[in-house]
């Protein structure tokens, strides 16, 4: 098998290019789609696009890539303009009209796809490839409409990159400073519409929208600059597709869409995790340090407080009468005070400033009152 | 400010402490409220107004500190609380009429399974009555302006039948007239002796309003009754740079 | 007709009750999208159940994929509250994860299990009759009839038995908290009714169409009701004639029944949507062309008005003028003007236009209104 790996041949080749477009295109747009709040548009737009591969199919009773595109293309758009009549007209919410695009429009595929199967055609077992995806139906001529459709997605991209940057950022700003927003974003959701469709003969219709969420969400997590988040997503993408299409080439029975979906969740996760700053696993342990410290620092107060009832701000206190945070936290916060040489504690149950300890909590003090900051 | 024994308070806060990651948004709150009196909570955006009234109902998990309510905890107090939402947390387009509103107020006593009765209507349709919405018992809550949806709010509030209020700025989006009648009727229940607690926003009103303030930004800078405790020095040290703006006496936009 | 028809439509019917019922408090809840997530989620709790059990019809089944639904919620959950990820990014990465893996495991062990990967898309409601439960040698009818009967009889328990609690919870999640109506443990039980719904519903529809059925009756009715229990019924209502409407039209075209039952929930949603009284898209366009049409009549009258008696009237208090001046097209000023006339409002000679003493009096009323 590790052989085989290496040996490049010609199937091999087309299905590696095809998973390395889909994975560039997808990635691409992922990061626009998930800065945008539409994550879930491409899940819409998956499903929408199935019943205009089946009615395409149906209309040239032939697998003419293009054509099977044109439709999916067609029918997602179809889809994307029904939430926003439901939206609109309605007080339906997004997240309802996106459920009743979506189920509909692939219940119609479905029936569509069972009425072709009645049909004496011979090419129409390669439509069920479209539900899960398999990188193995994938032609030359797939990839020629696939590699012209990627690039014009590219090309948009860099031709509009500060127009789309605004769109995701401030539409409504953008409005303000005479830009045409309506048009800019009929563009944008029109190149998603063509990304997801790209990316169906692959993945397939169910498991598509992962493609349009995992690549960014991973990506963001390393960067906040939008040009790496998207540069970075596109390789997320490209490295899911191309890893996720050796497993299922080499695997027998292995459906192309779960393996890259599969793959590329694991990026997420490990980027969820381990991303320096945004990383979840940093993040658990400054949350350790933050709650520590402010016990500490509420302790400081409260010495503070009572210090000023006392001549002598260095006058020891029972632990018992400045605890508000309960006992056991509370002497907690007191050592880890002592470790840092803010609190003495002179002997049993007392407790005192420190010098340090004492200009430390009138710091505090002074923060926290500090005029019209307002946390 | 006397000292108030602990069985003349409503609620007694101690040591309150509220905290989101590093940032404090209520530090070491004290706060002994006596019972009978309309009590305001003012103070600049921010400043944790929504947090104090929501983490005395038991709402927000407290970093620190406690709070006891009619001498025990809020869990066994529950219907001797009633409670006005702030505007923007509800969905107005939910499919249900303004009787229907007023009724859920009535829920915390009949308790788990048990459905409202006849004696519950005629305690929802009283408590509409009283705030002038009894012609529009029927109508959907969408097709209420502002004010009248605040009245049915407030009604709920009545109907739950409570010793203690909590109100998360009634006055909010509602035209002067509805204004007039939501202070009138709570000034009816103070005068019951019931307890009410009002996060409040209009510096300008708070004197013919309330009886005692609490004036907090993250700390309680000061607390009492109003005439005590609505000091220039304590407004200042409130609100900051923006009182030389209050002191033209000026509307407080906030 | 024969018995195997009729046990489908039963079928059929009672899949569709059972989804619109807990369907109802996910639209309200804006969880309608958490419906697609559970029945894409649940497959893995029945494959791994299935590795346990070995055994297609055990109860097992159910219990795990339940709670691997639940699970899923609760991950998706976890990813919102760790504020790393939007709320729709969230909900649209775990349960592709748990579908994919679900899919890898009935691929690679499809020899195991008799699951294959389209039965989880079309579902096999068609097959229905020929599983049937038979106890001492007695035939009891199909398996799925009984356990599907079952969960619609916990989702009527559950809507019935909580509905004061359900409706509070959904409304004012905060006074449900204040009252101790536990709303945290009220949202997971209905996530559990919408997994357990998802499982049973999922063997009969398959996974995506349990979506249609879950979403779209509820939303039809949300644009028809005033009240919770109407659109409870109502979606009840909808759900069974769209499973109904989508047998037959499976039946008499020779296609999928799941896809043709979600087929019909969107056409009635669409009948819905351009026909309710109070939300359709027809009432709304013919509010806004009357109004409109009011509104440019009293432009007219006011037009008239200003100029009756002066010297530029036969020239402006014409119907060209309409057209030429007011900028509006032929047709609608023809409308306009027809308008005018029917209410009584104006006279027309040619093409001169003059008020009658109504028009003038209402031309008062109206640019006193305006100032």
């Amino acid at each position: 098998m590790f052989v085989d790996l290496f040996h490049f041949n010609y199937t091999l080749g087309v299905v590696m290019s095809g998973a390395f477009i889909l994975g560039i295109s997808s990635g691409l747009l992922s990061s626009f789609a998930v800065l945008r709040q539409q994550s879930l548009l491409g899940d819409v737009i998956s499903h929408a696009a199935f019943p205009g591969i089946t009615l395409a199919f149906l209309w040239m009773m032939a697998k003419d890539p293009l054509g099977l595109f044109l439709g999916a293309i067609i029918s997602g758009w179809l889809g994307t303009l029904f939430v926003h009549a439901i939206v609109r007209y309605t007080s339906l919410t997004h997240d309802a009209a996106f459920g009743i695009v979506l189920s509909v429009f692939f219940g119609l595929g479905i029936v569509l796809l069972s009425y072709i199967q009645q049909t004496p055609s011979s090419e129409k077992a390669g439509l069920n490839s479209f539900l899960f995806g398999s990188a193995s139906t994938i032609l030359f001529q797939d990839l020629i409409t696939m590699g012209v459709f990627c690039l014009i997605i590219i090309i948009f991209i860099i031709l509009f990159w500060k127009e789309f940057k605004l769109l995701a950022f401030d539409p409504n700003f953008m409005n303000s400073l005479g830009f045409p927003v309506v048009k800019l974003d009929i563009l944008l959701t029109m190149l998603l519409v063509m990304a997801i469709v790209l990316g169906l003969q692959m993945v397939g219709v169910v498991l598509m929208s992962a493609m349009m969420i995992a690549p960014a969400a991973a990506a963001r997590q390393w960067t906040s600059h939008l040009g790496f988040t998207v540069l970075l997503s596109g390789f997320f993408g490209l490295l899911a597709g191309v890893i996720g299409t050796l497993f299922s080439n080499y695997i027998p029975h292995l459906s192309t869409g779960p393996m890259i979906v599969v793959v590329v969740s694991l990026f997420v996760i490990v980027s969820l995790l381990f991303a320096p700053h945004r990383g979840l696993i940093w993040n658990w342990i400054q949350t350790y340090y933050y709650r520590s410290n402010i016990r500490a620092n509420s302790m400081l107060m409260n010495m503070l407080l009572f210090s000023e009832t006392q001549t002598d701000p260095y006058h020891c206190h029972q632990l018992s009468a400045l605890s508000a945070i309960g006992r056991g936290p509370a002497l907690r916060a007191m050592h880890e005070l002592k470790r840092q040489q803010f609190v003495r504690n002179p002997e049993g149950d007392l407790w005192g400033f420190t010098k340090r300890g004492y200009q430390k909590a009138q710091r505090l003090q002074a923060t926290l009152f500090k005029d019209d900051h307002g946390y | 400010m006397k000292d108030l024994l602990d069985d003349e308070c409503s609620v007694i806060v101690q040591d309150l402490t509220v905290a989101y990651k590093e940032k404090p948004v209520l530090w070491d709150i004290d706060l002994k409220i006596p019972k009978g009196v309309l009590l305001a909570i003012v103070g600049p955006n921010g400043a944790g107004k929504t947090t104090l009234l929501r983490s005395i109902m038991g709402l927000i998990k407290p970093a620190a500190g406690n709070v006891s309510i009619f001498g025990q905890s809020i869990k066994k107090q529950k219907n001797t609380i009633g409670y006005m939402p702030q505007r923007g947390s509800v969905d107005w387009d939910f499919p249900t009429d303004a009787l229907d509103v007023v009724m859920m107020g009535r829920y915390g006593h009949l308790g788990w399974f048990r459905r409202p009765t006849k004696a519950d209507k005629k305690l929802a349709l009283d408590a509409l009555d009283r705030v002038g919405m009894l012609d529009f018992s029927d109508r959907q809550l969408n097709q209420l302006s502002g004010g009248q949806q605040q009245r049915v709010f407030l009604a709920r509030a009545l109907v739950q039948d409570a010793d203690l209020y909590f109100m998360d700025e009634p006055f909010v989006g509602v035209d002067a007239v509805t204004e007039q009648a939501i202070i009138g009727l709570l000034k009816e229940l103070r005068n019951q002796s019931k307890t009410v607690v009002v996060v409040h926003h209009d510096l300008q009103t708070l004197s013919d309003y309330f009886d005692w303030v609490s004036l907090l930004n993250v700390r309680q800078i000061a607390y009492g009754p109003v005439k005590d405790v609505l000091t220039n020095e304590n407004l200042r040290t409130t609100y900051g740079g923006r009182r030389a703006f209050l002191m033209a006496n000026q509307p407080f936009v906030d | 007709m024969g018995i195997e028809q009729l046990y489908i439509i039963i079928l059929a019917c009672i899949v569709a009750a059972s989804c619109s019922l807990c369907g109802v408090y996910l639209i309200l809840r804006r969880l309608a999208l958490i419906s697609d997530a559970i029945s894409h989620s649940v497959l893995l709790g029945i494959v791994c159940a299935f590795f346990l059990v070995h055994d297609l019809n055990s109860p097992i089944l159910i219990l795990g994929a339940t709670i691997t639904g639940v699970f899923m919620v609760f991950l998706t959950e976890l990813l919102i509250s760790s504020k790393r990820l939007k709320k729709d990014a969230s909900i649209g990465l775990v349960f592709p994860l748990f579908f994919s893996v679900s899919i890898l495991l009935i691929n690679l062990f499809a020899g195991d299990i008799h699951l294959d990967q389209d039965a989880v898309l079309l579902g096999e409601i068609a097959f229905t009759p020929f599983r049937l439960l038979s106890l001492w040698g007695l035939n009891l009818g199909p398996v799925s009839l009984w356990v599907m009967g079952g969960i619609l009889l916990l989702n009527i328990g559950f809507v019935l038995g909580f509905y004061k609690e359900l409706k509070l919870c959904t409304f004012d999640r905060g006074l449900a908290a204040m009252l101790g109506f536990f709303p945290t443990y009220i949202h997971y039980a209905l996530m559990s009714l919408v997994s357990v719904t998802a499982v049973g519903a999922f063997e009969s529809v398959g996974a995506i169409l349990v979506v249609a059925l879950m979403i779209v009756p509820p939303a039809s009715a949300y644009l028809l009701s005033r009240r919770l229990s109407h659109m409870i019924g109502l979606s009840v209502l909808f759900g069974i004639l769209s499973s109904l409407l989508g047998y037959f039209m499976a039946f008499y075209i020779n296609v999928s029944i799941a896809g043709s039952m979600a087929v019909m929930t969107g056409v009635l949603f669409g009948f819905v949507f351009i026909f309710s009284p109070s939300q359709g898209v027809l009432i709304k366009f013919l509010r806004y062309h009357k109004q409109r049409l009011r509104f440019s009549a009293n432009m007219l009258l006011i037009q008239l008005f200003d100029h009756e008696g002066t010297d530029t009237e036969k020239t402006e208090n014409t119907f060209s003028n309409l057209v030429i001046h007011m900028k509006w097209s032929y047709r609608f000023a023809n409308t306009v003007v027809a308008y005018a006339l029917q209410h009584g409002f104006i006279n027309r000679v040619d093409d001169y236009l003059s008020l009658t003493s109504l028009g003038r009096e209402k031309a008062r009323h109206v640019s006193v209104m305006d100032t």
